[in-house]
């Protein structure tokens, strides 16, 4: 069942009421949510350039309007990489792999053991937003979370044209 | 209609020689060929009969649903008839499940993986399969997840042939493992795990025999509990057994046997249906880890098991155009000398009763979602064991926190989509597991283990915080019990329970938070205790900027001044642990020691009475930055303390104040302000990834880590040279560069000389997954 553009807002601002979330949650999906949530999205974002997919909160894959070349954006604005790179290796990186540092965070022995885990904190270079905490050992590669097959997913599953 | 031209028949089957292995073979084979389950490209019965197929799908699901819910009732093991863990499931003639009742059911797979292992295995020739027959199975190499849960399996006859099997499991509270409880803390090998039997004929005519009650009882600790485990799945299988030659009566046995098979490839549509609607196409990546703190003195094992090492469970998710999906676990670590091994079933089948809390919450939970997926599990890893001495008690360990990292992958989809009510930052580590023994307080030989694990934070979504104290991933049904049955079952008395103050992650939406009892002994004998969950790591992460949970610690105080305290009517400790940094209880006692660290993994120590024992239950993970979250909710956290004000302003960027009353407030303008500031410190005192990568590339290069993270590489490099190339070539490291066990400062047995369970005689493991 579709839902009101309304509730879909309510949905993104966590203001929603529990009984319509309740239905959401138990009821078949509405088909519908992608597109709805699109138009909110591309609504709210202060540059014109088509969002393609939300990548994950606050960043987006969009086709930029006068070259036409996917990238992953910030709602700030800033431009982080082409959409099939790893948007954590242009961001800004904090890393927590002190007793000091690990117990800003929590009391100490609540954090984690910085000889057996570190928090790494990666920032939007435009806006300061803390966009992903890793928490892996030393040493861990910076994981690549994803690479949505766009075409795919438009084409075949959604069955629009892709823009 | 009872059979079909790619060759399965349908029909009931009149056994003897290999007729059931032969069948097998044939499901298996046209479900390759046709892509279908057992070649069902139709299903005749759903399109012709719809009413009727949903009819007996109904009638069979509140059957289940029914008999664990009655008989549950005739346990006695609170763990069982409060927290609900056991489970009851239907199968077809060869092993896959139909339907599954409520409650832990993971074991949907595990009891599968017992029946097509006595099929594979000759079991129809001897010890032979006739009706009344009761089989009993908890053998961790054949798949389940640990000796604590044994099955109780019948075989389901219409007259002289069979039509399927009905299995039924509990956890049971001791398994006469070399420590009390059910999930003992200290076996490294399966030879101290706890007794294990396989597949074992222990019934005739429905009724147990008496061998195998003497036998068994002598095993184990817990025997009250042990023998009413047994009847309550006995009872619940017949009940099954019952309802469903009830329904063939009815309906006829080709309509049931159709259904049989139909109702599975029915959950592999299904599946594919939902991964369609639900998530994009494309390639998911994650990872996630857990610690083994096995070097410290309070953990007392064999030399060669004490090392201290990382569980590492990568995983790269495939969502295929067609809507069928591969998950991949290459990369893992390897298997080691501790008792959180888990084996491929209990793996892939735990998979699912996450997958109920999320991508496929429906009543169709069968076998059919694992012929959707494709599983790959290289052997030799944590999970695919290359040994057969490995021990398992505590597998749940190593799962709960491998699965965490899966949640960020569907969620990631799920978000990209608009369906921001399914996203979940993860789940918690389901810990601490109180456990012990000794002589209780009615003077009998006993074990515990408190499920009070069943009630941990849950993770952020992205709409709302996580839930507070209330689930676990492994039972979606669990609870915390109440205290006054767990004073019955345990000679501990409860001195507090309360919300844990910043164990949830943070976030814009914060993970839910966990919660601590005090526990003091009081009229045990001979009594010992240990610990056991995550200390000085978080196996979940937070999630698009939300933090990961709080670690772990542990507390327990031992020849206290307590007794006297209550006599002269004294201040006692009692209320929360609330600030670790600033300890309380030990302000109201005196004691003759007291050991407050991150060594939350111990092997058993002796408990006085009046000693206390510290159970904290861990919270979830965060979704989003903090610094976005509604200052309405940072005034509740506060006051409902959930959350030390010191962390209010250090992480959430608030900035609060008292009322004459005491109550938190916080100044919105102010927050604002220091808000604003905060983003420009983050980049200020950050730095760009790729310089970042530079100095840890130099510490790579010099083999500077701790020992513990330099064997969990070691390990995965040697099972995955794949791995080794993509570390490699991420840190553009030299390529002659490797890591290997014999440069370590640790033992390795394991590293060199391993021997699996088919190089047994007469054996033949049951391959599930891709290895």
């Amino acid at each position: 069942m579709a839902h009101d553009k309304k509730k879909i807002e309510e949905l993104i601002d966590g203001t929603i009421d529990w009984e319509t979330q309740h239905r959401m949650l138990s009821e078949p999906k509405d088909e519908e949510r992608f597109q709805a949530y699109l138009e909110i999205l591309q609504e709210r974002v202060p540059w014109d350039d088509r969002i393609l997919l939300p990548y994950q909160y606050h960043l987006y894959i969009v086709q930029k309007k006068d070259t036409g070349e996917r990238v992953i954006k910030c709602d700030c604005g800033h431009e982080f990489c082409d959409y099939r790179d790893n948007w954590k290796l242009h961001a800004r990186i904090y890393v927590r792999d002190t007793e000091e540092a690990l117990s800003e965070i929590y009391p100490k022995l609540m954090a984690p053991d910085p000889n057996w885990q570190v928090y790494r904190e990666y920032y939007c270079p435009g806006c300061g937003t803390l966009l992903e905490v890793e928490a892996p050992t030393p040493w861990y590669p910076v994981i690549h979370n994803w690479e949505p097959d766009i075409e795919t997913f438009y084409k075949e599953w959604l069955k629009v044209p892709l823009p | 209609m009872a059979k079909v031209a790619s060759g399965v028949d349908f029909r009931p089957l009149k056994l003897g020689g290999q007729v059931l292995k032969q069948h097998r073979d044939a499901v298996l084979h046209t479900s390759r060929e046709t892509g279908h389950y057992a070649g069902l490209i139709r299903m005749d019965l759903k399109e012709k009969e719809p009413i009727l197929y949903n009819k007996v799908f109904s009638r069979l699901r509140a059957g289940v649903v029914n008999a664990r819910e009655t008989a549950k009732r005739i346990a006695a093991s609170p763990i069982v008839e409060q927290e609900g863990e056991l489970c009851f499931t239907l199968y077809n003639p060869v092993g896959d499940s139909l339907m599954t009742s409520t409650g832990i059911i993971i074991h949907v797979g595990t009891m599968g993986a017992a029946i097509k292992y006595m099929i594979e295995n000759g079991w129809e020739e001897n010890p032979g399969i006739r009706p009344g027959d009761i089989f009993t199975n908890n053998d961790c190499l054949l798949g389940n997840v640990h000796p604590c849960d044994v099955h109780t399996i019948v075989p389901i006859f219409w007259e002289d042939q069979l039509v399927g099997w009905v299995g039924g499991v509990t956890h049971v509270i001791d398994t006469g493992a070399v420590g009390p409880g059910s999930m003992t803390m200290g076996p490294v090998q399966r030879f101290g795990d706890g007794y294990q039997v396989t597949c074992r004929k222990t019934g005739e005519n429905d009724r147990p025999l008496r061998d195998w009650i003497h036998e068994s009882q002598r095993s184990i600790r817990t025997t009250r509990y042990w023998l009413l485990d047994e009847r309550t799945r006995i009872a619940g299988c017949h009940m099954i057994r019952d309802l469903v030659l009830d329904l063939i009566a009815e309906v006829g046995i080709d309509r049931y046997m159709r259904f049989a098979y139909e109702v599975i490839e029915d959950g592999r549509r299904g599946l594919i249906r939902r991964i369609r609607s639900l998530t994009v196409p494309g390639t998911y990546r994650g990872v996630a880890f857990v610690d083994v703190g096995y070097a410290h003195p309070d953990v007392n094992v064999p030399p060669y098991a004490k090392v201290d090492t990382i569980m590492h469970a990568p995983h790269e998710v495939t969502i295929r155009p067609d809507g069928t999906w591969k998950l991949d676990f290459d990369g893992s670590s390897r298997w080691g000398w501790h008792s959180f091994n888990a084996q491929p079933v209990s793996f892939t089948s735990g998979i699912w009763v996450m997958m109920t809390q999320t991508l496929i919450p429906t009543e169709l939970i069968n076998d059919g979602a694992y012929y959707a997926t494709q599983f790959r599990l290289p052997k030799g890893t944590w999970q695919n064991p290359d040994d057969r001495r490995t021990a398992h008690s505590y597998s749940w360990h190593f799962l709960v926190s491998a699965w965490s990292a899966l949640w960020r992958s569907l969620s990631t989809a799920y978000f990209a989509r608009g369906y921001l009510e399914e996203v979940n930052a993860g789940n918690a580590n389901t810990s601490n597991w109180l456990q012990g023994g000794g002589f209780n307080q009615y003077n009998e030989i006993h074990a515990v283990n408190s499920f009070e694990a069943a009630s941990e934070g849950t993770g952020a979504t992205a709409v709302k915080d996580g839930l507070d104290h209330a689930a676990a991933i492994w039972n979606p049904e669990g609870d915390m019990g109440d205290m006054e049955i767990w004073e019955l079952a345990e000679p501990l008395i409860y001195l507090s329970r309360n919300v844990k103050a910043n164990s949830g992650g943070y976030g814009k939406y914060r993970g839910g938070c966990g919660y601590e009892t005090l526990r003091m002994v009081h009229n045990a004998k001979d009594w010992t205790m240990f610990f056991m969950g995550n200390g000085y790591m978080s196996s979940d992460w937070g999630l698009m900027g939300g933090y990961p949970a709080a670690t772990g610690y542990r507390f327990e105080a031992h020849g206290t001044d307590l007794k006297q305290r209550i006599e002269q009517g004294l201040p006692l400790p009692l209320g929360p642990d609330a600030d670790p940094d600033h300890p309380g209880y030990e302000q109201k006692m005196q004691a003759q020691s007291v050991r407050r660290d991150k060594q939350t993994m111990t092997t058993e120590t002796i408990f006085e009475n009046y000693d206390l024992y510290l159970n904290y239950l861990r919270g979830g993970p965060g979704f989003g930055d903090p610094i976005e979250r509604d200052p309405e909710k940072i005034e509740a956290d506060l006051n409902g303390n959930y959350l030390l004000p010191r962390y209010a302003e250090k992480v959430y960027g608030a900035v609060i104040y008292q009322d004459e009353e005491g109550r938190w407030h916080v100044d919105r303008e102010a927050t604002r302000e220091r808000r604003q500031a905060i983003r420009q410190e983050r980049i200020q005192k950050s730095r760009p990834t790729r310089e970042w990568m530079q100095e840890e590339r130099e510490r790579i290069l010099r083999k500077e880590a701790s020992v513990q993270v330099r064997h969990m590489f070691a390990t995965s490099f040697q099972l995955s040279p794949k791995f080794l190339e993509e570390f490699k070539r991420f840190w553009n490291l030299p390529e002659d560069w490797n890591l290997i066990e014999d440069e370590l400062e640790a033992a390795t047995f394991g590293a060199h000389h391993r021997m699996s369970v088919e190089q047994l005689p007469d054996v033949k493991r049951l391959v599930l997954v891709e290895e």
